[in-house]
């Protein structure tokens, strides 16, 4: 089926009574994760298992000049030793071209160095033993020649005319003339809308800002973990936890030299990702070790490693200036980002300069972003990658404008609200969106008017991400016993083989107790790009849609056969084939039929392979309140709204928990979390102790209003949820705080030092 | 006439940094041919990494969809996610 026949062939559901989408059954999963039955990523062993161990490198920056791994080789228990050398030459031009470029050539430097350390924690070579206490002391003994060199720590050094470069041969793309000298600078992106400098003559107001934000993990608990077993005639098995695990096939496959189907890889179930389990750092390692040993190896990271070494988001650096009539009416807009892109090019800061304007109704913008490489490990996605730091920018300078104007913050809002129709910053007019019935929401919430006492201040802020579809494939297997199985290839990172049971309940008519949602290995189910993007619970589901309404077709052709007359006198209602041409049939149930499948043709099944098209973008609109101490600089969050269109929620309980997980973290963001680094480059707070995410007592019961706007794209109406909610709290926390403190805290984390500095500073 | 807007880096490289063009209606692979006999290089330009919004329907992994005479053709960078 092509793109535009997947998009017309949409069955509408939305006018009618759901009797399963939006109940709140227990997730099918439930029991195995509180009773610690299910198997995450360093669950599996296997007999004869070896433990691999990773050396990294202590410097930020230096030149390898030599490996030596004889000492090692020599220590009893250990039977491989790998390093970059052992890895296949991958070709520079090796590339997909997206938004955020994946180049092969860079991630199998990243996954293991070649010539060249690039941030403290960069892996430079792995050893297997017999036991992890071997492979700790090998990985001791081999010795690594290092020439040190400057490490470019930060957005500012690494622009600098004269900083060290970490690529040789790296210019600026993006910018005329193409400029021939080696840059720190990846990329410029530009998105542009109208003509700005004439749009800022009309305006009567201005306000400019400057604001920045600090480099910070996703913070999953699950530490990376996999375990690769090599058979003797190449066939390999990966069981490791991720976000794809057809992304782990073809990674491994790519880094190792290896053809897809040699290679089988089973998803674990995964302790978090939030984007960064979107690429593989320890499994084409295993691989080579399990190669070269020929056994099974296992890798589990240490906290410490995951900090050093795998993916963080984007420190970023923006200005934003915004020009509005003195009535509040927005007539120009100006960003311009730096995002650090870590140790290889490819920051997500295009997507920044598409989504920060995207909640209103401007037509003269201008989005600058400029992608730099700096000695910190390469940046990966997380939720809604890019748009949180632009967002920061663009809603603190709508509460400044606000102030500026002596207006309500939530009315300036609502005045400049993108609704269907609008041109958002990339081009595109919007459909169907729900922007403003979250600003009317939170207009109407008790929120709203809860009174604020001394040192206390109400944030504002909204947020965008446009929700992504792609290729997912499922199928709904009908049991003898009338139960069903839903099979597809995307890891449950938030519920959704509860959204995938309801979903394919609805088309079926059974309960969702009788049906079993699996997620399958690469060899199970055909293709399904990865968990992310908030596409899972739109394009999986409309895949498990389609595939549970091929197996309602085939029910119905059974039941033909069965009372022997032609198939267009057969419908399906309430969970049964029902005969329309008379009534001396009785209904028969999915147990009915399936019971004598085996005379009406076979089992029976239904699947669909899809590239889903019709992805809703979506909004949100958080309010926060706070207290300062303005004696040590402490914040406390008192109270916190989140308000979110979400086109449909199929399952409200995993959807609100969502919005408060992607609070929880932006709040996180706001207040605590940031890398800290020697004047070296080594990081120095690598553990939850000190790199300090918002537990369940920093934080206030986050309020959700779930908003449904249908998005004429899905069946049920589906827009997708993770993304959306992490974008507004950087912002809301920051405005809720500037108001409560009088001082623009444009600057994160707003940690107390900082805080009491620009207070005193103020004064 | 369709009208195509292309992203501003890739109409600095092919267009002299005009980004608004009208070219023949019909389909994405007609379209490409009009402005590739236009830019040459263009084409394989845009296949790598942009995805097509066609009256405000973005297509990630575009193809052959339609473009009506009147219709409004963005490029734009393939979103990923988290």
């Amino acid at each position: 089926m092509g793109n535009e026949e997947e998009l017309n062939r949409i069955i509408d559901y939305s006018g009618r009574d759901y009797k399963h989408i939006g109940t709140r059954p227990v997730r099918p999963d439930g029991v195995d994760k509180v009773t610690g039955r299910a198997n995450f990523g360093a669950d599996f062993d296997m007999n004869g298992m070896l433990h691999g161990r990773m050396v990294r490198s202590p410097h930020a920056h230096a030149k390898i000049k030599s490996i030596n791994v004889a000492k090692a080789l020599k220590l009893e228990g250990v039977k491989a030793v790998v390093t970059g050398k052992d890895f296949p030459a991958i070709d520079p031009s090796d590339k997909i071209v997206g938004e955020v470029v994946v180049s092969f050539y860079d991630m199998s430097r990243n996954v293991i160095a070649r010539d060249k350390v690039y941030y403290d924690g960069h892996a430079v070579a792995a050893v297997a033993a017999t036991s992890p206490q071997i492979a700790e002391r090998a990985a001791a003994l081999i010795e690594v020649e290092y020439e040190v060199l400057k490490p470019v720590m930060n957005l500012a050094e690494a622009m600098k005319k004269n900083a060290p470069v970490l690529h040789k041969g790296m210019t600026t793309e993006g910018v005329e003339p193409a400029p021939k000298k080696s840059s720190n600078i990846a990329k410029r992106a530009q998105f542009a809308l109208g003509d700005v400098e004439a749009g800022f003559k009309k305006a009567e107001v201005i306000v400019e800002g400057d604001y920045s934000t600090q480099t910070v993990h996703q913070g999953y608990i699950e530490t990376h973990a996999c375990v690769v077993s090599l058979a003797a005639d190449g066939m390999a098995t990966v069981w490791s936890s991720s976000q794809g695990q057809f992304m782990v096939r073809a990674m491994c496959a790519k880094l190792c030299g290896m053809d897809n189907s040699k290679i089988k890889a089973i998803p674990a179930e995964i302790g978090g990702g939030f984007g960064g389990k979107t690429v593989v750092y320890l499994e084409p390692v295993a691989m080579m070790l399990a190669k070269q040993s020929g056994k099974p190896v296992k890798m589990v990271m240490s906290r410490d490693e995951v900090m050093r070494a795998t993916g963080p988001t984007s420190g970023g650096h923006a200005r934003c200036k915004l020009g509005a009539l003195n009535d509040g009416t927005l007539v120009a807009g100006e960003l311009e980002m730096e995002y650090e892109a870590g140790a290889f090019p490819g920051s997500p800061v295009g997507l920044g300069c598409m989504t920060g304007f995207a909640p209103y109704n401007m037509t003269d913008i201008l989005c600058t972003g400029w992608d730099v490489v700096v000695n910190r490990p390469k940046a990966a996605a997380y939720r809604a990658p890019g748009a949180p730091v632009a967002a920061f920018a663009v809603e603190s300078a709508m509460d400044e404008l606000a102030l500026k104007l002596g207006m309500d913050p939530l009315q300036l809002r609502i005045k400049n609200a993108a609704i269907e129709g609008t041109q958002a910053p990339y081009g595109v007019k919007f459909g169907r969106i729900g922007n403003l019935e979250n600003l009317r929401a939170a207009e109407e919430h008790p929120h709203m008017s809860v009174p604020l006492g001394p040192n206390q201040g109400r944030g504002i802020a909204s947020g965008f991400w446009f929700n992504i579809g792609g290729t997912s494939s499922a199928e709904v297997m009908i049991n003898e016993d009338g139960t069903v199985i839903v099979v597809t290839g995307n890891p449950d990172i938030g519920g959704s083989r509860a959204s995938m049971a309801l979903m394919a309940a609805e088309v079926l008519g059974v309960d969702v107790s009788r049906i079993k949602p699996l997620v399958a290995d690469t060899e199970s189910v055909a293709f399904s790009a990865l968990t992310g993007g908030s596409r899972v619970t739109f394009a999986t589901g409309k895949a498990v849609i389609e595939a549970a309404e091929d197996a309602v077709k085939d029910m119905k052709r059974r039941a033909a056969k069965m009372w022997d007359v032609e198939l267009d006198q057969v419908e399906w209602e309430n969970g049964c084939a029902v005969c329309i041409e008379t009534d001396k049939h009785k209904p028969l149930s999915i147990a009915d039929i399936a019971k004598k499948s085996d005379r009406t043709g076979g089992a029976i099944s239904g699947k669909a392979n899809i590239n889903a098209q019709g992805a809703g973008p979506a909004f949100g609109t958080h309010i926060c309140d706070v207290e300062i101490d303005p004696e040590t600089g402490f914040v406390t969050v008192l109270r916190y709204t989140a308000i979110q269109d979400v086109g449909k929620a199929i399952h409200p309980s995993y959807v609100e928990g969502q919005m408060q997980g992607g609070a929880a973290q932006g709040i996180g963001w706001a207040l605590n979390e940031e890398y800290v680094y020697s004047d070296e480059g080594q990081l120095l707070n690598t553990g939850f102790l000190d790199y300090r995410v918002p537990v369940c007592s920093d934080l206030p019961m986050i309020n959700t209003v779930v908003v449904e706007v249908p998005n004429p794209g899905h069946p049920y109406g589906v827009r997708g949820v993770g993304e959306v909610p992490i974008v507004p709290p950087l912002a809301a926390v920051a405005n809720a705080v500037s108001r409560a403190a009088g001082v623009r805290m444009g600057h994160l984390p707003i940690s107390p030092p900082k805080l009491l500095a620009s207070i005193d500073e103020a004064k | 006439m369709a009208k195509v807007v292309l992203p501003l880096e890739v109409a600095r490289s092919f267009a002299a940094g005009v980004t608004e063009h009208q070219v023949q209606g019909g389909d994405v692979r007609r379209l490409l041919k009009d402005l590739e006999q236009s830019f040459p290089g263009i084409a394989e330009r845009l296949g790598q990494g942009f995805a097509i919004a066609i009256d405000g329907q973005i297509y990630q992994d575009w193809f052959v969809e339609k473009v009506r005479a009147d219709s409004e053709v963005y490029f734009l960078p393939a979103i990923e996610g988290g």
